[in-house]
């Protein structure tokens, strides 16, 4: 149900981006999903992953600043209106997303999307509730 | 031109004499009313009969910021707070503010030795005195404004800020003498020549430019953009405000009012004093003052004394432009930082003080301050609104601390410089020395 997403802060300097990733490639980790959050000066950069502790031991041990966030991802039909059905469900019963990015899959027909939100009980709950489908683990 | 011919051109031996007359009184008052001066002098087995020429001076102990400090507010004033008509501060290291009081009596000194100053700098009851340095508990504004009205100037109390206000106040009153940090007078130069304003309109002839270090370069720039004749003022609170010292029209060093206060140069490492001419750290002891006497005051500003006649006519001591800190006191944009208080804020935000850095430059000829602090996991957060949170109530510490606007960066861990030994907690890219 919940994802560990790691969450990395970045300067904004060229080249930092590559050179974090080369850290992951080095490690032989697999992005599944990414997303940057960025100001003027920073970003942060947010990762869904195959194995979260080793990508995290490998950025702390680089000196990098990371941490664990937990996340729900849902999976939707990839079709025009899912991600509004989701967020209105979540709407109604007052649950605000503090951000969200989505991803494809390989399966046919199938978009997945991350939920950053204050209580992923709550929000499992009603989304459960809803019939809407959560993603168990990501591969 | 002086303000007060007599004591300005007093014979040397004359000076010596009022001052280890005055020397002898004020110790035996501060004996008598500062407690914390009396144990001092007690440990250091010294009492005022001990006290007669400005020979005896040596014997005396130093007096530190930190004592201020540590007597903070007023434990170090030799008169009651009923005496007391004015208060005044500045920044001390940490937390605290370095606070200092004056009789009327002091205040009524203070306008005699601003008078001085701004009569050396071509003021006299004919000026307009445009006082641009800030009103308030900075003692730069009413110094300077004490010593224009008792001069009899028109004194136009302006205070910093609005540069296109003091422009058309400089224009339509006519002013003649201008106070202000040398960067502010350089702001005011571009500003005018942005505005396209022609030069002619304008009637100033001098300005007394302080509160800050500024080089030669700085002076020629001022007295060619403004076409006026730049004087240095020298002054810290704690022995008075400004005034302490200022130029004359021989611009060779800055004469110290020394029927007032007693300037010795002493090797900061060791204390001993140095000889006339050589450099090293300015120590004053206030002769007259009632409030805040202080005996042997640690300016940490490098200097040396210059007592050879001077091509004025004044017979005072002159100390040459302070090259330099014993400390690491910066000033910006006229205002005491100590990085030490800036690490005091940033402790307020986590466990540890998180490794930082202090960047000072110059901008558009106005002082700039930047303070980068690397990210650690106290600070992060999956969410930019949380980081940015953190930045701004930074910000907000950090200017109610100094009263100074900064920009703070987040910056990766570990993209500050370590050095071996102490580390480096300031990049000052202004050159003013």
């Amino acid at each position: 149900m919940i994802i560990n997403q790691i969450s990395v802060f970045i300067e904004n300097k060229e080249g930092r981006l590559a050179e974090l990733l080369e850290i992951l490639a080095g490690n032989n980790i697999d992005i599944r999903a990414l997303s940057i959050a960025d100001t003027a000066d920073f970003g942060i950069l947010r990762l869904i992953v195959n194995d979260p502790e080793r990508a995290m031991n490998a950025l702390e041990k680089e000196g990098v600043t990371v941490s664990k966030t937990q996340v729900i991802g849902v999976k939707l039909n990839d079709a025009p209106g899912a991600l509004a059905h989701v967020l209105n469900v979540l709407s109604r019963h007052h649950i605000s997303v503090e951000y969200t990015y989505a991803f494809i899959t390989h399966s046919k027909n199938e978009a997945c999307v991350i939920l950053r939100v204050e209580d992923n009980d709550k929000a499992i709950n009603i989304l459960n509730q809803n019939g809407i489908e959560l993603l168990r683990h990501i591969n | 031109m002086y303000w007060n011919q007599e004591i300005e051109t007093m014979p040397r031996e004359s000076i010596v004499n009022l001052q280890g007359e005055r020397l002898a009184a004020c110790i035996r008052r501060v004996y008598d009313n500062v407690k914390p001066y009396r144990e001092k002098m007690i440990a250091a087995g010294v009492t005022p009969e001990d006290i007669k020429t400005v020979e005896d001076l040596r014997k005396l102990p130093f007096t530190y910021k930190q004592d201020l400090r540590d007597n903070y507010p007023f434990g170090l004033f030799a008169t009651p707070l009923d005496d007391v008509v004015r208060i005044h501060a500045s920044s001390g290291t940490t937390g605290k503010q370095t606070v200092v009081g004056y009789t009327q009596n002091d205040l009524n000194i203070w306008d005699e030795l601003m008078a001085r100053t701004l009569t050396a700098a071509g003021g006299s009851r004919k000026s307009v005195i445009h006082v641009a340095y800030g009103y308030g508990l900075f003692t730069g504004g009413l110094g300077a404004h004490g010593g224009a009205q008792r001069i009899g100037a028109a004194t136009v109390p302006v205070s910093v800020g609005n540069t296109k206000r003091q422009i058309q106040i400089m224009l339509d009153f006519g002013s003649s003498l201008l106070c202000c940090t040398p960067s502010y007078a350089l702001h005011l130069a571009e500003a005018i020549e942005e505005a396209g304003i022609d030069k002619s309109a304008l009637k100033l002839k001098s300005g007394c430019f302080g509160a800050e270090p500024w080089t030669g370069e700085m002076r020629s720039e001022i007295e060619a953009r403004l076409n006026i004749k730049a004087f240095d003022i020298y002054g810290l609170s704690e022995v008075m405000g400004p005034g302490v010292s200022f130029e004359c029209s021989a611009q060779s060093g800055l004469h110290i009012s020394e029927d007032h206060f007693i300037a010795e140069i002493i090797n900061p490492d060791t204390g001993e004093p140095l000889p006339y001419g050589e450099s090293g750290e300015l120590v004053f002891t206030c002769i007259t003052k009632e409030a805040l006497p202080l005996i042997r005051y640690r300016t940490r500003d490098v200097s040396s004394l210059i007592a050879t006649p001077c091509a004025c006519g004044r017979t005072h001591v002159r100390m040459t432009k302070p090259a330099g800190r014993t400390d690491d006191m910066l000033i910006i944009r006229g205002v005491n930082v100590f990085p030490s208080q800036i690490e005091s804020v940033l402790l307020n935000f986590g466990d540890v003080a998180p490794h930082y850095i202090i960047i000072v430059d110059r901008v558009d000829n106005l002082d700039t301050l930047e303070v980068q602090v690397e990210m650690s996991p106290a600070f992060f957060s999956d969410e930019v609104r949380k980081i940015e949170e953190l930045e701004s109530n930074i910000r907000r510490e950090i200017e109610s601390v100094l009263g100074l606007a900064a920009r703070i960066r987040l910056v990766e861990p570990k993209s500050i410089e370590r050095s071996e030994g102490k580390a480096k907690r300031v990049i000052d890219k202004r050159k003013l020395i």
